[in-house]
């Protein structure tokens, strides 16, 4: 990475969660680039989390792909556009525009979006684009829509600061939102008084800030929420007023809610009764109230409706659009949200519009676009379905790995295999997705590339870059324009620089809206786009901070709707089986591509493990630390044991973020289905049944070493640390040739000098090479999980003068005074025991001293040595003395 | 006269030396001791005739006993005096000086270094390594320049020979019969390494090397091997083994087996006389290292002076005194079921590490290249101690027992919890 102009400091955010942290951004001399948090910056203020600290230790280029590639050569950027273009565009005159699709990603900024989106929508002239919002969000963007009529967040940060209860449903906001929770946490320190409730199977970290945990069975939030409905409607817990005026279908909602008393919501979430009792009568009687809910509610088969019964709750109170209350969505992605404002799902047009007629029109005529789209397209599942089907030609996929990350993700893989002509965006030259693309396009990063990205309550931030291309990486919208010219449509695709993008989009957000949509920028419209300050939408003359306090909506009769929801059973789990809960880490970042590649985000957590709980472990003869295998009919993964309680019985928790490239098979995804939402189409990426049992390894490995391995054991998962790559290692079988296995693993040379210990009874080795004092590698096998310090290992390789011995023990040695020049050699007594025993122990004569020391009483040979030093010593404590 | 006991000494080596010391402290002026030594010198120890040899140490330097210390004592010394013969019946050893009367004798005689019965064993330039004559004999020929030593058997004395030869600028040859060098110390793998080491320095080493007459016409020129191989020679040093000097005993008609049979307190089977050190033979076993003699010299000394007291043969160790090379040894070593080794190679350092457990108990170890932990693993043998909590970090010594604490779980996981 080369710096960008003199080194000075850029405003930027955080590439990584909805927060959408402001981040300051300063190359150093060196070449490295200093982080801080941006004071200014209204999400944070400065703060920044453990991902967002370490982002400048990801910015090295290894493993960056910086030229096409055609098949697995390198290709001109020229050749493989060309490529791309003829390829989409044989497949759309051939097979129609419903042929080819476009999967994106919510890390694309929205300038990047809104070409893509225009492309397919516009020109191409189908809507199948989808992106792994899908994934994230899509049902909070239906519940939205459903309630107001918009997709629309309308509260902020400031509000859970200002409420006096914060529900977080399905929200390990801790780890998946760190400063927003960091917010939270310094807000209740200030007013102890404000409550936490946390709703959430596991008693994930965020219970520490939480006054009551609800651990419900997956997919419990629904009866939670409509119980607490009815709750309030019998108990006159009720805002009348705002009820008859500015909403509707109250009656059918609470007529559902009447059959949920506390009773049945307790039998069918499995929480205390007590519990939830303690929870109504809170929400009851707090009016500030803000619900946070996150992906524990959206990637659920009922997650739309989980959704409406928590805004019915608000609605029903009136608790909307005021300060310090509110239903509120976060989001996971960084620019999840300015996705949805371009439009870039396959369920809508374009700037919050669907596909009316007249949107249709609308949109057709800004764009001066003769094709668009006119119905939703594939929506991500699907997408992938219709691609195992043959029926897609050609997919680009941008910035997002669905090899990994999508349900079923073994028949993704085999849908991409199948499928003709595979184009992957990507930074990185290997991905688990990009090892099935036919061309290969460099993308730009992070710090590389400028444009804007909406953060979970509406704001809209710029980022901007502070280094150099690198290689032949370009920025996704001009790959996509480029394309798009091939294609024939320069006209419609004239764009020099993100500005002009940005520039298009706040005219369309603005164009004919008049107030009847809520995604409008007219505000924006002229600004100077370098100085654009993080600023929340709509920004029709400036910005807004919540919306619907007037109680107006965008539905037609501007009234938002209670949703009558019918809970589904909750899921419990089956004799035999557990409930497979999948989630993420606090220092790891969806499938580790960036995140994976800092030391300091993999020490955390080094490889990927299954959570549960110690009755569950017991019974299944899981002793802790060690393997499992957790399989089903779709797929079998190996994870390491956390036999801990903070998970319920019966249920399990995997974190989704390891890939083959870290792992040799923890890809937590391929065994969820891919059963979707009815309305939104999200998966249910939080439920899967699975089986537990022990791997059955019957050796454990863990190494550090300098260069990146090869590894072929059974079991492995690797991660950086400072000098070289850290990795826990299995076996079902021992190798045979340790020494032939070590040196092709750890690519050492034929003549490599490798040290070993090894208790054949206990049946531990280890293994060590040592260059000048500096380790190359260290390899710690026993049939039991490994016990050697992980936090001291991973420190070896950035030491000198390291000692072969401490390697090998795997310890470091215990301080032991200095002994001094050896006297005796037949004991190894030094020179400093000795005076010590002298002058400490009182030892007066050679014999004494032999008695103490040993020294002396074997050979006899250092008794004259003795005696001096004796002497001498005894000379100068008495001068002391005296 | 005085009414004090004639104590007569006969033998001035480490074990005398030892036991002299000890009974002064114990019984001082009990005894009117004459100490008769066959060398021409007083005690000095002899271990150290390695370094004298290697040009490390001088004689002086390994002097224990000085003329004033036997003065200061009130023995009377006749040092390159060989006492011929004991007449119990008259309680006298005689000698080049006469009869010398005693109410008590001790012998300590050592022992006699071993001689190959092989052709030419008698020739001039084949030597022993027992005494400084020897060593004075060796430094003389590696004077010569260009000259050539041939040094037959490769245990510890064979090769501390070859090592100070070598030294001394003299192209060497180890003969070995084994199939490694040290073999009743080390293993083969140490073994190995112990060579690798010597011919690193430009000794040859030579194994499973019968050898069959050493060749010459003055005097020695070559050894000749059973396989017809020839090593050509200035001198040869025969290091094959020592046996009991016993001849003294046996023709008194004192009791002797291999050594000179003496009990738990160090008698003979002439009540007046006693015996200690390489000369004799206790409990069917004959020792060759200065620890249990020490132990020996102890007990002999309690018993001179009416005290109890009682030999236990206690576990020895070993180590080769070459600088530069550490080699250290002690216990069983050889290979028997329920035996558990943990092993710690590391050629590249010149180090290996063996410790051999039976039931969690150490019971033989060899160290290689680092032995500082040597003398911490032979209290653990000597104790019987159990090593099941600290098996893991045992063979690394003492400096790793006690140290950092370490994860309780295997993986990372440790953290989550
Ligand atoms: C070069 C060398 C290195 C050694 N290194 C080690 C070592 O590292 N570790 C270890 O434990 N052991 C070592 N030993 C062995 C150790 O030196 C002997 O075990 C020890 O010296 C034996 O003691 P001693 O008193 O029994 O016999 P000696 O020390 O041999 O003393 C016997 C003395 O008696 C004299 N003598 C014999 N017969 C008569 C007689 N009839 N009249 C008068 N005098 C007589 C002899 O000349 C001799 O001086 C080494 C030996 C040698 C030669
Ligand atoms: S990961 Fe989220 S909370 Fe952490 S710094 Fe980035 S935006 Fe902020």
């Amino acid at each position: 990475m080369t710096a960008l102009g003199s080194a000075k400091t850029v405003k930027t955010t955080c590439p990584y969660c909805g927060v959408g942290c402001g981040v300051l951004a300063t190359p150093q001399a060196d070449g490295s680039v200093a982080i801080a948090g941006d004071p200014d910056h209204p999400a944070n203020f400065g703060r920044l989390c453990s991902k967002g600290s370490a982002l400048g230790e990801t910015l090295s280029l290894e493993g960056r792909l910086l030229h096409p590639e055609i098949g697995n050569r390198r290709a001109g950027w020229d050749e493989a556009l060309d490529l791309v273009a003829t390829r989409f565009r044989e497949a759309i005159e051939r097979y129609g525009p419903d042929s080819v699709a476009i999967y994106g990603s919510g890390q694309l900024l929205t300038e990047d979006y809104y070409v893509a989106n225009k492309l397919m929508k516009g020109f191409v002239g189908s809507a199948n684009i989808d992106t792994n919002s899908r994934l994230c969000m899509a049902s909070s963007v239906a519940g939205h829509k459903r309630a107001f009529g918009s997709d629309t967040v309308p509260g902020n940060y400031e509000d859970l600061e200002l409420a006096d209860l914060v529900v977080l449903v399905g929200s390990n906001l801790a780890w998946c939102h760190p400063v927003l929770h960091q917010r939270l946490a310094a807000a209740k320190a200030e007013r102890p008084d404000m409550r936490v409730v946390l709703i959430d199977p596991r008693r994930s970290s965020t219970a520490d800030i939480a006054d009551l945990h609800l651990p419900l069975r997956s997919d419990g939030d629904s009866a939670l929420f409509v119980g607490l409905l009815g709750h309030l409607a019998h108990l006159g817990h009720v805002d009348a007023d705002f009820v008859a005026q500015h909403t509707s279908d109250a009656e059918s909602a609470l007529l559902l809610a009447e059959d949920w008393p506390l009773d049945r919501v307790a039998e069918a979430t499995g929480a205390a009764t007590a519990d939830i009792a303690t929870f109504y009568d809170w929400f009851a009687k707090t009016e500030r109230t803000v619900t946070v809910y996150s992906q524990g509610v959206n990637q659920s088969a009922s997650g739309t409706d989980k959704v409406n019964a928590i805004i019915n709750c608000h609605l029903l109170t009136g608790r909307i659009g005021r300060k310090g209350m509110g239903p509120f969505s976060v989001t996971g992605q960084p620019n999840a949200m300015g996705g949805r404002e371009v439009g870039g799902l396959a369920n809508m047009l374009a700037a919050h519009m669907d596909f009316t007629p007249e949107a249709i029109e609308r949109v057709g005529r800004f764009w001066q676009a003769p094709n668009v789209a006119t119905k939703p397209g594939l929506k991500a599942v699907d997408l992938f379905a219709a691609m195992a089907r043959g029926e897609i030609k050609a997919v680009w996929i941008m910035a997002t790995n669905p090899v990994d990350s999508m349900p079923d993700a073994d028949a993704v893989r085999a849908a991409l295999e199948a499928c003709p002509f595979v184009v992957v965006s990507d930074m990185n030259a290997k991905t688990d997705t990009g090892h099935y693309a036919h061309v290969r396009l460099p993308a730009a990063g992070w710090g590389e590339k400028e444009g804007s990205v909406t953060n979970s309550e509406r704001r809209i931030s710029r980022q901007r870059p502070f280094l150099a291309l690198p290689g032949e990486a370009r920025p996704d919208w001009w790959i996509i324009s480029e394309v798009a010219r091939r294609l024939g449509h320069s006209k419609a695709f004239p764009y020099r620089t993100p500005g002009d993008i940005f520039a298009e989009h706040v005219a369309l957000s603005s164009f004919e809206n008049d107030g009847t949509r809520d995604f409008d920028l007219a505000g924006l419209s002229g600004a100077d786009y370098a100085a654009i300050q993080p600023t929340q939408w709509p920004v029709r003359t400036k910005p807004s901070a919540r919306m619907f306090g007037d109680g107006r909506f965008f539905t037609p009769d501007q009234k938002a709707r209670f949703v009558p929801v019918v809970p589904p059973p909750p899921i419990r789990p089956a004799p035999g089986s557990f409930v497979l809960n999948t989630g993420r880490v606090r220092d790891h970042w969806h499938t580790m591509t960036r995140t994976g590649k800092a030391a300091r985000l993999s020490a955390h957590y080094a490889e990927p493990f299954l959570e549960i709980h110690p009755a569950d472990a017991e019974r299944l003869n899981i002793r802790r630390a060690t393997l499992v295998r957790v399989s089903n009919a779709r797929a079998s993964v190996t994870l390491r044991a956390v036999v801990t309680d903070r998970q319920p019985q019966g249920q399990v928790f995997a974190p989704m973020h390891w890939t083959d490239q870290f792992a040799s098979n923890g890809r937590i995804d391929s065994l969820v289905a891919a059963k979707t939402d009815p309305v939104s189409g999200q998966p249910a990426l939080k439920m899967a049944r699975v089986h537990v049992e022990p791997a059955g390894a019957r050796l454990f490995g863990f190494f550090v070493v300098a260069q990146s391995p090869a590894l072929t054991s059974d079991y492995w998962a690797v991660a950086p640390i400072n000098g070289g790559t850290r990795g826990e290692l299995a076996w079902f079988n021992e190798p045979e040739d340790w020494i032939a296995w070590l040196k092709a693993n750890f690519h050492l040379p034929a003549n490599a000098r490798i040290k070993t210990f090894s208790d054949d009874r206990v049946g531990r080795r280890n293994f060590a090479v040592l260059e000048d004092g500096r380790l190359i590698l260290a390899l710690y096998t026993s049939p039991d999980p490994v016990i050697v310090s992980r936090q001291w290992a991973t420190t070896l390789l950035t030491k000198t003068n390291l000692s072969a011995s401490v390697v090998l023990a795997g310890r470091p040695g215990a301080d032991m005074p200095d002994p001094g020049a050896t006297v005796c050699s037949c004991f190894s007594v030094g020179i400093n025991t000795i005076t010590a025993a002298i002058a400490k122990d009182g030892c007066d004569t050679v014999e004494a001293i032999g008695q103490c020391t040993k020294a002396g009483t074997n050979c006899g040979s250092c008794r004259p040595e003795i005696r001096r030093i004796l002497a001498a010593t005894m000379a100068s404590l008495s001068q002391t003395r005296s | 006269m005085s009414g004090r006991q004639k104590l007569v000494v006969v033998g001035a080596g480490m074990a005398s030396g030892r036991a002299l010391e000890h009974l002064f402290a114990e019984a001082p002026g009990r005894y009117d001791v004459t100490l008769f030594g066959a060398e021409p010198r007083g005690n000095y120890n002899r271990l150290m005739l390695s370094p004298v040899l290697a040009g490390e140490k001088s004689f002086e330097d390994i002097i224990t006993h000085s003329a004033a210390w036997y003065a200061s004592h009130g023995v009377t010394t006749h040092f390159g005096e060989h006492v011929t013969a004991i007449d119990r019946h008259r309680k006298v050893v005689i000698s080049r000086s006469g009869e010398t009367p005693y109410d008590t004798l001790v012998v300590a005689t050592g022992s006699a270094p071993f001689v190959l019965p092989i052709a030419g064993k008698d020739l001039p330039g084949v030597l022993a390594f027992r005494d400084f004559d020897d060593v004075q004999k060796m430094i003389a020929a590696a004077a010569m320049p260009g000259s050539r030593a041939v040094v037959i058997g490769g245990g510890l004395l064979g090769l501390e020979a070859a090592a100070a030869l070598r030294l001394r600028g003299m192209g060497v040859t180890v003969l070995h019969a084994a199939d490694h060098l040290m073999n009743r110390q080390l293993d083969p793998v140490a073994g190995a390494m112990l060579q690798k080491a010597f011919e690193d320095r430009g000794i040859e080493v030579l194994c499973k090397a019968q050898t069959q007459a050493i060749i010459g016409h003055e005097r020695a020129e070559a050894v000749v091997l059973e396989d017809g191989r020839i090593c050509q020679a200035d001198i040869v040093v025969m290091a094959v083994g020592i046996r009991p000097e016993t001849r003294l005993a046996t023709d008194a008609g004192i009791h002797v087996e291999r050594g000179i049979v003496v009990d738990d307190q160090m008698r003979t089977s002439d009540p007046h006389i006693l015996a200690l050190g390489e000369c004799v033979e206790h409990d069917g076993i004959c020792y060759g290292l200065v620890a249990p003699l020490y132990d020996m010299a102890a007990v002999l000394a309690k018993t001179l002076a009416d005290q109890p007291a009682a030999f236990r043969p206690l576990p020895t160790a070993t180590q080769l005194k070459v600088t530069g090379i550490s080699v250290f040894s002690a216990g069983d070593l050889e290979t028997r079921d329920g035996q558990e080794d943990i092993v710690l190679r590391d050629e590249e350092d010149g180090i290996y590490k063996r410790l051999i457990l039976r039931d969690d108990r150490i019971v033989g170890t060899v160290l290689y290249g680092e032995t500082t932990d040597g003398p911490w693993f032979f209290d653990l043998l000597r104790e019987s101690a159990a090593t099941s909590d600290m098996r893991g970090t045992l063979i690394f010594g003492a400096a790793f027992q006690g140290s950092a604490p370490i994860d309780p779980y295997g993986g990372r996981c440790s953290v989550a919890g």
